[in-house]
């Protein structure tokens, strides 16, 4: 999922940058506000979770493997702005640190990963808890939703950003459905991953799920 | 109703997990292709990837450089990735949270 240098040019990298950099602004704006001393220890913990979820890669289909991308996860814990900031500091020590991710494709992975998968598997929950309404089994199911829904969507932005500006000649068709089904696949260890560890905290400490408080949504 | 898991147990055991998968359980992630990766190879675009500027760092790939013994290096690698995380994260929120009164 991690996008490399040289897949995609530069004008387009930098134009995803920069509309990454607009979401992220807005979300750490709206995130300090709740950011208090009960939800703040979480969304650091959220953010070390996900950096040690995203190394694991598992088989997904003959020679093909997949990674938590943890969107969805990190915003039904600590809320999408948080969230965003969290899988950011994430993405940006990958690509500094451990040269996972390219550094002038960074924007692009913010955006699709930050933003998009942040906020489609946000959407998609929401969604799901409106439907059947606010117990421990809708937030388990909204998080299955989100996040099963975010990997493809994450993909398909990268399908979109290669149409505009990759370094080859494919039809974007083609892309987009190579992409998208092939993260169909990994959108499904995506939502066990999820689901386990949402359960996991709704079981010993449901009081810090974002995701289940009425009066911070 | 059952008691909640006190702050400090619930943290301890959180940060142990996550230790525990980047500094040991990353030994055994599967090495094949991600999907990205996958598509770029069946298509044919995977040679238009370049080095990031950093290919070359101490940590490049999640290993340490130098370090022969993979389960070491991929080990050492994960559990400064965590605290690198970490340490971020705690400036971060310190700089832009509420302030405590």
């Amino acid at each position: 999922m991690h996008i490399p240098d040289g897949f995609i040019n530069i004008p387009t990298a930098s134009a995803s940058a920069a509309l990454a950099a607009t979401g992220l602004g807005y979300s750490v704006r709206a995130a300090r506000e709740k950011l208090d001393e009960k939800a703040a220890p979480l969304v650091g913990l959220v953010a070390v979770f996900i950096f040690a979820g995203q190394m694991i890669n598992f088989p997904v289909a003959a020679g093909t493997s997949g990674h938590l991308l943890g969107g969805a996860l990190a915003a039904v814990l600590v809320g999408p702005h948080a969230a965003s900031l969290a899988l950011t500091v994430v993405l940006a020590i990958q690509a500094l640190l451990f040269a996972d991710g390219g550094l002038t494709a960074l924007g692009l992975n913010v955006f699709n990963m930050s933003i998009v998968g942040v906020w489609g598997g946000y959407g998609a929950f929401l969604l799901m808890r409106k439907i059947f309404r606010y117990t421990r089994t809708s937030v388990m199911v909204g998080s299955a939703v989100g996040a099963f829904l975010s990997v493809p969507l994450a993909a398909t932005f990268f399908s979109i950003q290669y149409a505009i500006g990759g370094a080859g000649t494919f039809a974007p068709s083609t892309v987009f459905a190579a992409m998208f089904s092939t993260h169909i696949l990994i959108g499904i260890g995506e939502a066990i991953i999820t689901t386990l560890t949402v359960g996991a905290i709704l079981k010993t400490r449901p009081d810090l799920v974002f995701g289940m408080l009425k009066e911070r949504v | 109703m059952k008691e909640n898991m006190t702050n400090k147990k619930f943290y301890l055991v959180g940060i142990a997990i996550a230790l525990a998968i980047a500094g040991f359980l990353s030994f055994y992630a599967s090495s094949s292709p991600d999907g990205l990766e996958k598509v770029a190879i069946d298509l044919g675009f995977i040679d238009s990837a370049k080095d990031s500027a950093v290919a070359g760092s101490a940590l490049a790939d999640y290993g340490v450089a130098g370090l022969d013994n993979e389960r070491l290096s991929v080990g050492i690698a994960g559990v400064i990735g965590i605290i690198a995380t970490g340490l971020i994260m705690v400036l971060i929120i310190r700089l832009i949270g509420k302030k405590r009164d």
